[in-house]
């Protein structure tokens, strides 16, 4: 039997700054319906490698593979669903605007139902038509949230998803996460938060000023100790 | 059907959250309303002064009230990194980059609507005699100010200097699409006939738009990406 095309290969991966390599011949494989947590200190690469992932940045050298396809093929990116540092909502318009656009963009066939669906399934129906201007920042995390999940996407990049959420708002991300991965959808996210992200994680890769140091599967040992990781490649929390 | 379905729902939510709040449009008006009027002190509007300044003052009032139309294009897109989530979404640069222009170029004929009647009125201009080739005119200058307008706010979008570095690098751009809206809008608002030694003007501006026009969309995808 043919061995199952992964959803993310990268091979050889070179990113430069100027003279300033921010990845270092960096190759890994995530296969389809994994969870892989990015683990790294500010600055290691792990944001630089999402933004290669998704399309918004070019390697200088290597090749990234992304559900069989280029990063820059539009069939690929349909199939992408990015939180990234930003929550990329528009201030001025309504969550429903925000989310209908999106739908639209994302092709969806009926775009205002999906748009409904999702400001309830986040608990934000209620307010549906405030401006997401004046929303709290939670709440605004949370239709960030519904905006990069309404097209189901195959392949779920998170750059620090948990960072500003209330424990509610994790909960229902964990929830969305977990719904995600038992579809079959796979999610690579970058996080400091290690608890909730190795609860969630099937793999692990940790970066270290550029380079992938480590990848291999989520241990029982690291759940019981999140730190394990970075104290045994000399970064002790 | 696909390219030109994004392509306007780039453009109508700008033009939605632009009308929202009528920050850009407010002080685009303001701005060529304002140089119009302060102008009009300056100058005695004879029918022989008109003559000579129509194109010239209509066409700086529109080049400069542009720019602040123009950079709030891209800029729109900065907070909430609302620009990385366009580009990796399933829209293309080309598309991104048209509809961004047809939303500049929406508020810039608003703009140019609104300011010709005020010129009319303040420098005692007829300026209705040839309105449908002065109508061409503006249209096709308009496209040219949007295009190139877009294409550079693209590229200083990340500068933290974009406001100064916008009109810098795109009023020397536009010289040849200006200086085409100028000579025409200073014939048909003399009431005069486009002989065709004139008519090299409107080749020259219908060639400047197909070009870059062309040229953005082939571009786009590198100035959005690298």
């Amino acid at each position: 039997m043919a061995a199952e095309s992964p959803a993310v290969l990268l091979e050889g991966l070179w990113k430069y700054f100027g003279s300033f390599p921010a990845l270092r011949d960096v190759s890994f494989a995530v296969r389809p319906g994994a969870a892989l947590a990015l683990l790294g200190r500010n600055g290691a690469g792990k944001t630089t490698l999402l933004r290669i992932l998704a399309g918004l940045s070019r390697p200088d050298r290597g090749k990234v593979t992304i559900l069989g396809g280029a990063t820059r093929s539009a069939q690929v990116r349909a199939r992408i669903g990015l939180l990234g540092h930003g929550i990329g909502i528009y201030d001025e318009l309504s969550a429903l605007e925000n989310l209908t656009f999106h739908a639209r963009l994302q092709g969806l066939a009926e775009p205002a139902r999906a748009a409904h669906a999702w400001l309830e399934r986040t608990g934000l129906h209620a307010v549906r038509d405030g401006l997401a201007r004046e929303f709290s920042r939670g709440m605004r995390q949370r239709l960030a949230v519904a905006r990069a999940f309404l097209h189901e996407p195959s392949l779920l990049l998170l750059d620090e998803p948990f960072t500003a959420l209330d424990d509610r708002a994790i909960a229902v991300l964990q929830g969305l996460l977990r719904e995600a991965l038992d579809r079959g959808a796979t999610v690579v996210m970058s996080t400091h938060q290690l608890r909730e992200a190795l609860e969630l994680a099937t793999d692990v890769a940790m970066v270290q000023k550029g380079r992938v140091v480590h990848c291999g599967p989520r241990t029982e040992a690291m759940l019981a100790d999140p730190a394990l990781l970075y104290r045994t490649y000399g970064e002790p929390l | 059907m696909k390219f030109l379905r994004l392509t306007l729902l780039i453009a109508s939510k700008d033009l939605r959250s632009e009308f929202r709040t009528k920050e850009t449009l407010n002080a685009s008006l303001s701005f060529a309303l304002a140089i119009l009027v302060l102008f009009s002190f300056a100058f005695d509007p004879d029918s022989d002064m008109i003559r000579q300044i129509a194109g010239g003052l209509l066409w700086m009032v529109f080049a400069f009230s542009s720019a602040l139309i123009l950079n709030r294009g891209f800029a729109r897109e900065v907070p909430n990194d609302c620009l990385d989530t366009l580009i990796a979404s399933p829209v293309s640069g080309a598309q991104l980059f048209l509809g961004k222009t047809v939303a500049n170029y929406v508020l810039l004929l608003l703009v140019e609507a609104v300011s010709l009647p005020v010129f009319g009125v303040f420098y005692n201009a007829n300026w209705a005699r040839r309105i449908g080739l002065l109508a061409l005119v503006f249209i096709l200058a308009a496209w040219a100010l949007a295009v190139m307008g877009t294409m550079f706010s693209a590229l200083t979008v990340n500068l933290r200097l974009r406001e100064l570095m916008l009109p810098a690098l795109l009023y020397p751009a536009l010289v040849p699409a200006l200086m085409a809206a100028i000579q025409l809008t200073n014939l048909l608002i003399a009431g005069d006939t486009v002989g065709k030694e004139d008519q090299i003007w409107f080749r020259l501006l219908a060639g400047f738009d197909a070009i870059f026009t062309l040229l953005g969309l082939a571009l786009a995808e590198t100035v959005f990406v690298g």
